[in-house]
Protein backbone atom coordinates (compact mmCIF):
# COMPACT_ATOMS: atom_id res chain seq x y z
CA UNK A 1 0.00 0.00 0.00
CA UNK A 2 1.77 3.44 -1.30
CA UNK A 3 -0.14 6.69 -0.53
CA UNK A 4 0.19 9.22 -3.79
CA UNK A 5 -0.05 12.79 -2.28
CA UNK A 6 -1.25 14.28 -6.09
CA UNK A 7 -4.42 11.44 -5.50
CA UNK A 8 -5.18 13.05 -2.01
CA UNK A 9 -4.87 16.58 -3.48
CA UNK A 10 -7.21 15.63 -6.33
CA UNK A 11 -9.81 14.27 -3.59
CA UNK A 12 -9.69 17.07 -1.02
CA UNK A 13 -12.40 19.63 -3.71
CA UNK A 14 -15.23 17.33 -3.54
CA UNK A 15 -14.52 15.90 0.06
CA UNK A 16 -14.92 19.55 1.58
CA UNK A 17 -17.87 19.97 -0.88
CA UNK A 18 -19.15 17.03 0.91
CA UNK A 19 -17.85 18.63 4.27
CA UNK A 20 -19.94 21.85 3.76
CA UNK A 21 -23.04 19.18 3.20
CA UNK A 22 -22.20 17.32 6.43
CA UNK A 23 -21.57 20.59 8.30
CA UNK A 24 -25.00 21.74 6.72
CA UNK A 25 -26.64 18.65 8.08
CA UNK A 26 -25.74 18.85 11.48
CA UNK A 27 -26.49 22.43 12.20
CA UNK A 28 -30.01 22.07 10.57
CA UNK A 29 -30.44 18.66 12.12
CA UNK A 30 -29.06 20.07 15.99
CA UNK A 31 -31.73 22.99 15.24
CA UNK A 32 -34.73 20.59 14.90
CA UNK A 33 -33.20 18.56 18.03
CA UNK A 34 -32.85 21.15 20.19
CA UNK A 35 -36.16 22.79 19.30
CA UNK A 36 -38.37 19.41 19.47
CA UNK A 37 -36.81 18.52 22.73
CA UNK A 38 -37.76 21.29 24.45
CA UNK A 39 -40.89 20.83 22.95
CA UNK A 40 -40.87 17.05 24.09
CA UNK A 41 -39.46 18.13 27.56
CA UNK A 42 -42.50 20.20 28.01
CA UNK A 43 -45.35 17.96 26.71
CA UNK A 44 -43.14 15.22 29.32
CA UNK A 45 -44.68 17.85 32.59
CA UNK A 46 -47.63 18.84 30.63
CA UNK A 47 -50.55 18.51 33.45
CA UNK A 48 -52.23 16.64 31.29
CA UNK A 49 -51.84 13.13 31.46
CA UNK A 50 -52.65 11.90 28.12
CA UNK A 51 -49.88 14.20 26.45
CA UNK A 52 -47.20 13.89 28.90
CA UNK A 53 -47.71 9.70 28.31
CA UNK A 54 -47.42 10.46 24.34
CA UNK A 55 -44.42 11.83 24.81
CA UNK A 56 -42.87 9.45 26.46
CA UNK A 57 -44.21 6.63 24.44
CA UNK A 58 -42.76 8.97 21.70
CA UNK A 59 -39.17 9.05 23.28
CA UNK A 60 -38.77 5.55 24.03
CA UNK A 61 -40.00 4.26 20.78
CA UNK A 62 -37.53 6.83 19.26
CA UNK A 63 -34.77 5.51 21.49
CA UNK A 64 -35.15 1.90 21.36
CA UNK A 65 -34.73 1.72 17.61
CA UNK A 66 -31.57 2.45 16.01
CA UNK A 67 -31.36 5.71 13.66
CA UNK A 68 -30.38 4.09 10.71
CA UNK A 69 -33.96 1.90 10.59
CA UNK A 70 -35.72 5.32 11.13
CA UNK A 71 -33.52 6.90 8.31
CA UNK A 72 -34.89 3.84 6.32
CA UNK A 73 -38.24 3.84 7.31
CA UNK A 74 -38.13 7.96 6.80
CA UNK A 75 -37.18 7.74 3.31
CA UNK A 76 -38.45 4.28 2.05
CA UNK A 77 -41.89 3.98 3.61
CA UNK A 78 -43.32 7.20 4.43
CA UNK A 79 -43.72 8.64 1.01
CA UNK A 80 -46.06 5.66 -0.12
CA UNK A 81 -47.72 5.79 2.97
CA UNK A 82 -48.51 9.69 3.20
CA UNK A 83 -47.48 10.75 -0.50
CA UNK A 84 -45.98 13.56 1.08
CA UNK A 85 -41.93 13.19 -0.16
CA UNK A 86 -38.81 14.21 1.06
CA UNK A 87 -35.39 14.65 -0.54
CA UNK A 88 -32.33 12.52 1.24
CA UNK A 89 -30.88 15.71 2.65
CA UNK A 90 -34.35 16.54 4.31
CA UNK A 91 -34.98 13.44 4.88
CA UNK A 92 -31.14 12.98 7.10
CA UNK A 93 -32.31 16.70 9.03
CA UNK A 94 -35.18 15.14 10.26
CA UNK A 95 -34.13 11.95 11.03
CA UNK A 96 -30.87 13.07 12.94
CA UNK A 97 -33.12 15.78 14.59
CA UNK A 98 -36.22 13.26 15.68
CA UNK A 99 -33.48 11.19 16.83
CA UNK A 100 -31.29 13.29 19.28
CA UNK A 101 -34.31 15.59 19.94
CA UNK A 102 -35.21 12.34 22.51
CA UNK A 103 -31.93 12.90 24.10
CA UNK A 104 -31.99 16.96 24.46
CA UNK A 105 -35.54 16.54 25.68
CA UNK A 106 -33.29 14.18 28.89
CA UNK A 107 -30.88 17.09 28.82
CA UNK A 108 -33.95 19.71 29.21
CA UNK A 109 -35.44 17.90 31.59
CA UNK A 110 -32.68 17.62 33.74
CA UNK A 111 -32.01 21.62 33.34
CA UNK A 112 -35.77 22.16 34.67
CA UNK A 113 -35.51 20.14 37.90
CA UNK A 114 -32.29 21.55 38.57
CA UNK A 115 -34.05 25.29 39.15
CA UNK A 116 -34.54 25.45 42.80
CA UNK A 117 -38.09 24.91 44.27
CA UNK A 118 -37.78 28.31 45.59
CA UNK A 119 -38.16 29.46 42.36
CA UNK A 120 -41.15 28.30 41.48
CA UNK A 121 -42.71 29.32 44.77
CA UNK A 122 -41.83 32.67 44.26
CA UNK A 123 -43.51 32.49 41.32
CA UNK A 124 -46.31 31.62 42.50
CA UNK A 125 -46.40 34.07 45.10
CA UNK A 126 -46.56 36.82 43.04
CA UNK A 127 -49.06 34.97 40.57
CA UNK A 128 -47.50 35.01 37.24
CA UNK A 129 -49.24 33.38 35.08
CA UNK A 130 -48.12 29.58 33.80
CA UNK A 131 -46.86 30.45 30.77
CA UNK A 132 -44.47 33.64 32.41
CA UNK A 133 -43.16 31.11 34.67
CA UNK A 134 -41.39 28.75 32.06
CA UNK A 135 -40.32 31.92 29.81
CA UNK A 136 -39.46 34.22 32.10
CA UNK A 137 -38.43 32.33 35.14
CA UNK A 138 -37.58 28.68 35.30
CA UNK A 139 -36.40 28.82 31.35
CA UNK A 140 -33.79 31.62 31.20
CA UNK A 141 -32.40 29.97 34.08
CA UNK A 142 -32.57 26.13 32.93
CA UNK A 143 -31.23 26.82 29.56
CA UNK A 144 -27.60 28.19 29.69
CA UNK A 145 -26.67 25.47 31.75
CA UNK A 146 -27.52 22.90 29.22
CA UNK A 147 -26.41 24.44 26.82
CA UNK A 148 -22.69 23.08 26.90
CA UNK A 149 -24.82 19.09 27.37
CA UNK A 150 -26.63 20.19 23.89
CA UNK A 151 -23.25 21.17 22.22
CA UNK A 152 -22.12 17.61 23.14
CA UNK A 153 -25.56 16.25 21.09
CA UNK A 154 -24.49 18.30 18.16
CA UNK A 155 -21.04 16.55 18.00
CA UNK A 156 -21.86 13.57 18.22
CA UNK A 157 -24.63 14.21 15.79
CA UNK A 158 -22.09 15.29 13.50
CA UNK A 159 -19.78 12.01 13.55
CA UNK A 160 -23.38 10.15 12.60
CA UNK A 161 -23.63 11.75 9.48
CA UNK A 162 -22.01 9.52 7.46
CA UNK A 163 -24.97 6.79 8.12
CA UNK A 164 -27.17 8.50 5.80
CA UNK A 165 -24.80 7.18 2.92
CA UNK A 166 -27.60 4.58 2.78
CA UNK A 167 -29.85 7.09 1.37
CA UNK A 168 -27.16 8.60 -0.80
CA UNK A 169 -26.56 11.90 0.66
CA UNK A 170 -23.50 13.49 -0.64
CA UNK A 171 -22.12 14.07 2.42
CA UNK A 172 -18.12 13.49 3.06
CA UNK A 173 -17.83 9.92 3.48
CA UNK A 174 -19.94 9.20 0.06
CA UNK A 175 -17.42 11.82 -1.85
CA UNK A 176 -15.00 9.48 -0.53
CA UNK A 177 -16.63 6.33 -1.72
CA UNK A 178 -17.13 8.88 -4.85
CA UNK A 179 -13.41 9.89 -5.62
CA UNK A 180 -12.20 6.01 -4.78
CA UNK A 181 -14.67 4.81 -7.10
CA UNK A 182 -13.76 6.90 -9.57
CA UNK A 183 -9.70 6.93 -9.29
CA UNK A 184 -9.42 3.29 -8.09
CA UNK A 185 -7.54 4.83 -5.03
CA UNK A 186 -9.59 4.07 -1.54
CA UNK A 187 -6.84 5.16 0.80
CA UNK A 188 -6.46 8.46 0.33
CA UNK A 189 -10.05 9.96 0.19
CA UNK A 190 -10.75 7.77 3.27
CA UNK A 191 -8.04 9.16 5.26
CA UNK A 192 -8.67 12.10 4.48
CA UNK A 193 -12.52 11.86 5.06
CA UNK A 194 -11.59 10.67 8.63
CA UNK A 195 -8.87 13.51 9.10
CA UNK A 196 -11.57 16.40 8.06
CA UNK A 197 -14.35 14.79 10.58
CA UNK A 198 -11.03 15.01 13.26
CA UNK A 199 -9.85 18.95 12.37
CA UNK A 200 -13.53 19.50 12.93
CA UNK A 201 -14.93 17.56 16.11
CA UNK A 202 -11.98 17.94 18.03
CA UNK A 203 -11.51 21.49 18.23
CA UNK A 204 -15.79 21.85 18.75
CA UNK A 205 -15.00 19.21 21.68
CA UNK A 206 -12.10 21.03 23.01
CA UNK A 207 -14.69 24.55 23.17
CA UNK A 208 -17.77 22.65 24.68
CA UNK A 209 -15.07 21.20 27.71
CA UNK A 210 -14.18 24.81 28.32
CA UNK A 211 -18.08 26.15 28.00
CA UNK A 212 -19.04 23.25 30.11
CA UNK A 213 -16.08 24.75 32.92
CA UNK A 214 -17.31 27.88 32.60
CA UNK A 215 -21.04 27.15 32.73
CA UNK A 216 -20.10 24.98 36.27
CA UNK A 217 -18.29 27.72 37.69
CA UNK A 218 -21.85 30.43 37.29
CA UNK B 1 -59.34 39.22 57.80
CA UNK B 2 -57.89 35.57 58.11
CA UNK B 3 -59.87 33.09 59.38
CA UNK B 4 -58.83 29.22 60.14
CA UNK B 5 -61.32 26.71 60.78
CA UNK B 6 -60.67 23.47 61.81
CA UNK B 7 -57.53 23.20 59.39
CA UNK B 8 -55.98 19.58 58.97
CA UNK B 9 -51.99 19.23 57.36
CA UNK B 10 -50.80 16.10 57.21
CA UNK B 11 -47.60 14.33 55.37
CA UNK B 12 -47.86 11.52 54.98
CA UNK B 13 -49.01 10.07 58.29
CA UNK B 14 -47.52 13.07 60.24
CA UNK B 15 -49.77 15.10 61.56
CA UNK B 16 -48.18 19.42 61.24
CA UNK B 17 -51.65 21.26 62.06
CA UNK B 18 -54.47 19.46 64.19
CA UNK B 19 -57.43 20.93 63.52
CA UNK B 20 -56.40 25.02 64.09
CA UNK B 21 -58.83 27.60 64.45
CA UNK B 22 -58.03 31.44 64.63
CA UNK B 23 -58.13 34.32 63.32
CA UNK B 24 -56.65 37.64 62.55
CA UNK B 25 -57.99 41.04 62.26
CA UNK B 26 -57.37 43.43 59.47
CA UNK B 27 -54.50 45.19 59.97
CA UNK B 28 -52.91 43.50 63.02
CA UNK B 29 -49.46 42.34 63.23
CA UNK B 30 -49.46 38.69 64.60
CA UNK B 31 -46.03 36.91 65.12
CA UNK B 32 -45.89 32.95 65.15
CA UNK B 33 -43.39 31.56 67.23
CA UNK B 34 -42.75 27.97 69.03
CA UNK B 35 -40.38 25.26 68.27
CA UNK B 36 -39.48 24.01 64.81
CA UNK B 37 -41.64 21.56 63.49
CA UNK B 38 -44.96 22.91 64.81
CA UNK B 39 -46.33 23.95 61.68
CA UNK B 40 -45.58 27.81 61.67
CA UNK B 41 -44.20 27.81 58.44
CA UNK B 42 -46.68 25.41 56.77
CA UNK B 43 -49.59 28.12 58.29
CA UNK B 44 -48.06 30.77 55.63
CA UNK B 45 -47.37 28.02 53.07
CA UNK B 46 -50.99 26.80 53.00
CA UNK B 47 -52.09 30.75 52.86
CA UNK B 48 -49.61 31.07 49.74
CA UNK B 49 -51.69 28.65 48.42
CA UNK B 50 -48.31 26.30 48.08
CA UNK B 51 -49.97 23.51 50.14
CA UNK B 52 -53.45 22.13 50.02
CA UNK B 53 -55.31 21.67 53.19
CA UNK B 54 -56.47 17.88 54.54
CA UNK B 55 -59.19 19.63 56.13
CA UNK B 56 -60.87 22.35 57.61
CA UNK B 57 -61.41 25.26 55.43
CA UNK B 58 -59.38 28.96 55.27
CA UNK B 59 -61.06 31.94 55.07
CA UNK B 60 -58.81 35.22 53.41
CA UNK B 61 -61.01 38.68 53.17
CA UNK B 62 -64.27 37.15 53.86
CA UNK B 63 -63.85 34.99 51.32
CA UNK B 64 -62.87 31.19 51.31
CA UNK B 65 -59.45 30.70 50.08
CA UNK B 66 -59.16 26.96 50.54
CA UNK B 67 -62.49 26.21 48.29
CA UNK B 68 -65.32 26.86 46.30
CA UNK B 69 -68.72 26.46 46.54
CA UNK B 70 -70.64 24.35 43.74
CA UNK B 71 -74.08 23.51 44.91
CA UNK B 72 -74.26 22.67 48.20
CA UNK B 73 -70.70 21.37 48.52
CA UNK B 74 -67.76 22.51 49.44
CA UNK B 75 -65.01 21.77 46.77
CA UNK B 76 -61.52 22.02 46.73
CA UNK B 77 -60.49 25.40 45.01
CA UNK B 78 -59.35 24.94 41.53
CA UNK B 79 -56.15 27.02 40.09
CA UNK B 80 -58.73 30.11 38.70
CA UNK B 81 -59.82 30.47 41.98
CA UNK B 82 -56.67 30.61 43.90
CA UNK B 83 -55.55 33.05 41.10
CA UNK B 84 -57.37 35.22 41.86
CA UNK B 85 -57.13 34.64 45.71
CA UNK B 86 -53.42 35.16 45.65
CA UNK B 87 -54.12 38.76 45.08
CA UNK B 88 -54.42 39.67 48.21
CA UNK B 89 -51.56 38.18 49.60
CA UNK B 90 -47.30 38.53 49.32
CA UNK B 91 -45.06 36.36 51.07
CA UNK B 92 -41.00 36.73 51.45
CA UNK B 93 -39.36 33.69 51.95
CA UNK B 94 -36.41 32.57 54.61
CA UNK B 95 -33.78 32.08 51.23
CA UNK B 96 -35.35 35.42 49.72
CA UNK B 97 -36.03 33.60 46.12
CA UNK B 98 -35.18 36.58 43.67
CA UNK B 99 -35.03 35.68 40.47
CA UNK B 100 -31.09 35.41 39.50
CA UNK B 101 -32.11 35.90 35.72
CA UNK B 102 -33.16 39.47 36.34
CA UNK B 103 -31.97 42.44 37.58
CA UNK B 104 -33.29 44.49 41.13
CA UNK B 105 -35.65 46.74 39.28
CA UNK B 106 -37.30 44.04 37.02
CA UNK B 107 -37.41 41.44 40.17
CA UNK B 108 -40.42 44.00 41.29
CA UNK B 109 -42.19 45.48 38.24
CA UNK B 110 -42.33 41.74 36.71
CA UNK B 111 -45.56 40.41 38.62
CA UNK B 112 -46.95 44.16 38.37
CA UNK B 113 -46.70 44.11 34.93
CA UNK B 114 -47.40 40.60 33.88
CA UNK B 115 -50.07 39.37 36.20
CA UNK B 116 -51.96 42.76 37.32
CA UNK B 117 -51.68 44.38 33.85
CA UNK B 118 -49.88 47.40 35.67
CA UNK B 119 -48.34 49.85 33.13
CA UNK B 120 -44.15 49.24 32.65
CA UNK B 121 -43.51 52.99 33.27
CA UNK B 122 -45.43 53.11 36.03
CA UNK B 123 -44.80 49.66 37.82
CA UNK B 124 -41.49 51.30 37.50
CA UNK B 125 -42.11 54.32 39.20
CA UNK B 126 -43.64 52.53 42.21
CA UNK B 127 -40.47 50.19 42.40
CA UNK B 128 -37.97 52.47 42.58
CA UNK B 129 -40.44 54.08 45.56
CA UNK B 130 -40.24 51.00 47.24
CA UNK B 131 -36.65 50.52 46.83
CA UNK B 132 -36.40 53.86 48.64
CA UNK B 133 -38.62 52.52 51.31
CA UNK B 134 -36.06 49.59 52.12
CA UNK B 135 -33.14 51.81 51.28
CA UNK B 136 -31.73 50.49 48.08
CA UNK B 137 -32.62 52.78 45.46
CA UNK B 138 -29.13 53.00 44.38
CA UNK B 139 -29.16 48.90 43.38
CA UNK B 140 -31.98 48.87 40.97
CA UNK B 141 -29.90 47.73 38.11
CA UNK B 142 -27.60 45.50 40.08
CA UNK B 143 -27.94 41.80 39.89
CA UNK B 144 -29.51 39.79 43.18
CA UNK B 145 -26.40 37.77 42.77
CA UNK B 146 -24.43 40.74 43.80
CA UNK B 147 -26.05 42.06 46.26
CA UNK B 148 -25.77 40.65 50.29
CA UNK B 149 -28.01 38.47 51.86
CA UNK B 150 -29.45 41.16 53.87
CA UNK B 151 -29.68 43.45 50.50
CA UNK B 152 -31.52 40.59 48.79
CA UNK B 153 -34.42 40.27 51.75
CA UNK B 154 -35.04 43.47 51.57
CA UNK B 155 -35.17 43.81 47.81
CA UNK B 156 -37.49 40.64 48.51
CA UNK B 157 -39.77 42.93 50.80
CA UNK B 158 -40.34 44.98 48.02
CA UNK B 159 -41.17 42.42 45.59
CA UNK B 160 -44.08 41.74 47.59
CA UNK B 161 -45.18 45.16 48.48
CA UNK B 162 -45.49 46.25 44.72
CA UNK B 163 -48.20 43.58 44.19
CA UNK B 164 -49.71 45.87 46.72
CA UNK B 165 -51.14 42.63 49.37
CA UNK B 166 -53.74 43.20 52.08
CA UNK B 167 -51.93 39.93 53.43
CA UNK B 168 -48.05 39.88 53.91
CA UNK B 169 -46.44 36.66 54.96
CA UNK B 170 -43.26 36.77 56.58
CA UNK B 171 -41.39 33.36 56.63
CA UNK B 172 -38.31 33.50 58.67
CA UNK B 173 -36.95 36.22 57.14
CA UNK B 174 -34.10 36.89 58.77
CA UNK B 175 -32.97 33.29 59.54
CA UNK B 176 -30.78 32.79 56.54
CA UNK B 177 -28.83 36.32 57.41
CA UNK B 178 -25.67 36.56 59.07
CA UNK B 179 -25.98 38.59 61.95
CA UNK B 180 -24.49 41.91 61.50
CA UNK B 181 -27.01 42.01 58.39
CA UNK B 182 -30.60 41.55 60.36
CA UNK B 183 -31.07 44.75 61.84
CA UNK B 184 -31.68 46.44 58.58
CA UNK B 185 -34.30 43.67 57.06
CA UNK B 186 -36.15 44.08 61.00
CA UNK B 187 -35.54 47.98 60.51
CA UNK B 188 -37.56 48.18 57.36
CA UNK B 189 -40.30 45.63 58.94
CA UNK B 190 -40.80 47.77 61.42
CA UNK B 191 -41.36 51.17 59.36
CA UNK B 192 -43.71 49.12 57.07
CA UNK B 193 -45.78 47.81 60.28
CA UNK B 194 -46.41 51.26 61.18
CA UNK B 195 -46.69 53.16 58.05
CA UNK B 196 -49.20 50.57 56.77
CA UNK B 197 -52.59 48.77 57.19
CA UNK B 198 -51.20 45.72 55.90
CA UNK B 199 -51.99 42.79 57.34
CA UNK B 200 -48.55 41.00 58.49
CA UNK B 201 -47.92 37.25 59.73
CA UNK B 202 -44.69 36.47 60.83
CA UNK B 203 -43.30 33.74 61.93
CA UNK B 204 -39.79 34.76 63.36
CA UNK B 205 -37.41 33.72 66.08
CA UNK B 206 -36.73 37.12 67.08
CA UNK B 207 -37.65 37.25 70.46
CA UNK B 208 -36.97 41.16 70.79
CA UNK B 209 -38.81 41.97 67.23
CA UNK B 210 -41.57 40.28 67.71
CA UNK B 211 -42.46 42.00 71.41
CA UNK B 212 -41.90 44.88 69.70
CA UNK B 213 -43.83 45.31 66.58
CA UNK B 214 -46.41 42.81 67.18
CA UNK B 215 -50.08 43.19 68.17
CA UNK B 216 -50.53 39.54 69.26
CA UNK B 217 -48.13 36.65 69.45
CA UNK B 218 -49.07 33.08 68.85
CA UNK B 219 -47.33 30.76 70.38
CA UNK B 220 -47.26 27.05 68.81
CA UNK B 221 -46.56 23.44 69.74
CA UNK B 222 -47.33 20.06 67.91
CA UNK B 223 -49.68 21.82 65.29
CA UNK B 224 -51.91 23.79 67.67
CA UNK B 225 -51.89 27.25 69.56
CA UNK B 226 -50.96 26.88 72.66
CA UNK B 227 -51.30 30.27 73.69
CA UNK B 228 -51.82 33.63 72.47
CA UNK B 229 -51.92 37.12 73.96
CA UNK B 230 -50.38 40.56 73.19
CA UNK B 231 -46.51 40.97 73.57
CA UNK B 232 -46.10 42.44 77.19
CA UNK B 233 -47.74 39.30 78.51
CA UNK B 234 -46.80 36.73 76.49
CA UNK B 235 -42.59 37.41 76.51
CA UNK B 236 -43.58 38.71 80.74
CA UNK B 237 -46.15 36.86 81.56
CA UNK B 238 -46.54 33.27 79.76
CA UNK B 239 -49.40 30.81 81.20
CA UNK B 240 -48.11 27.86 79.84
CA UNK B 241 -44.93 26.07 81.59
CA UNK B 242 -43.84 24.81 77.55
CA UNK B 243 -44.03 28.47 76.62
CA UNK B 244 -41.95 29.41 79.59
CA UNK B 245 -39.74 26.68 78.74
CA UNK B 246 -39.55 27.74 75.16
CA UNK B 247 -38.64 30.99 75.57
CA UNK B 248 -36.23 30.49 77.89
CA UNK B 249 -34.10 28.44 75.53
CA UNK B 250 -34.53 31.15 72.71
CA UNK B 251 -33.04 33.96 75.10
CA UNK B 252 -30.38 31.98 76.34
CA UNK B 253 -29.09 30.98 72.93
CA UNK B 254 -28.11 34.50 72.43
Amino acid sequence: MNWDWQAAADAIPLLLEGLLVTVELTLLGSALAYTLGLVLALLRRARIPVLSRVAWLFIEFVRSTPLLIQVFVLYWLVPPLTGFTMSAFLTGVVALGVHYATYTAEVYRAGIEAVPKGQWEAATALNLPRSRVWTAVVLPQAIPRVLPALGNYTISMFKETPLLLAIGVLDVLNRAKEVGAETFRVVEPYTLAGVLFLLVSLPASVLVRRWERRAERV
Amino acid sequence: MIRFSGVVKKFGDHVVLDELDFTVAPGEFVSLIGPSGSGKTTILRLLMTLERVNAGTIDVGGECLSHVRRGERLVPADEKHLRVMRRRIGMVFQQFNLFPNMNVLRNITEAPVRSLGVAPAEAERRARDLLGLVGLEDKADAHPTRLSGGQQQRVAIARALAMRPDVLLLDEVTSALDPELVADVLRVLRNIASTTDITILCVTHEMQFAQDVSDRVMMFDHGRVLEEAPPEKLFTAPEHERTKEFLRAVIDRR
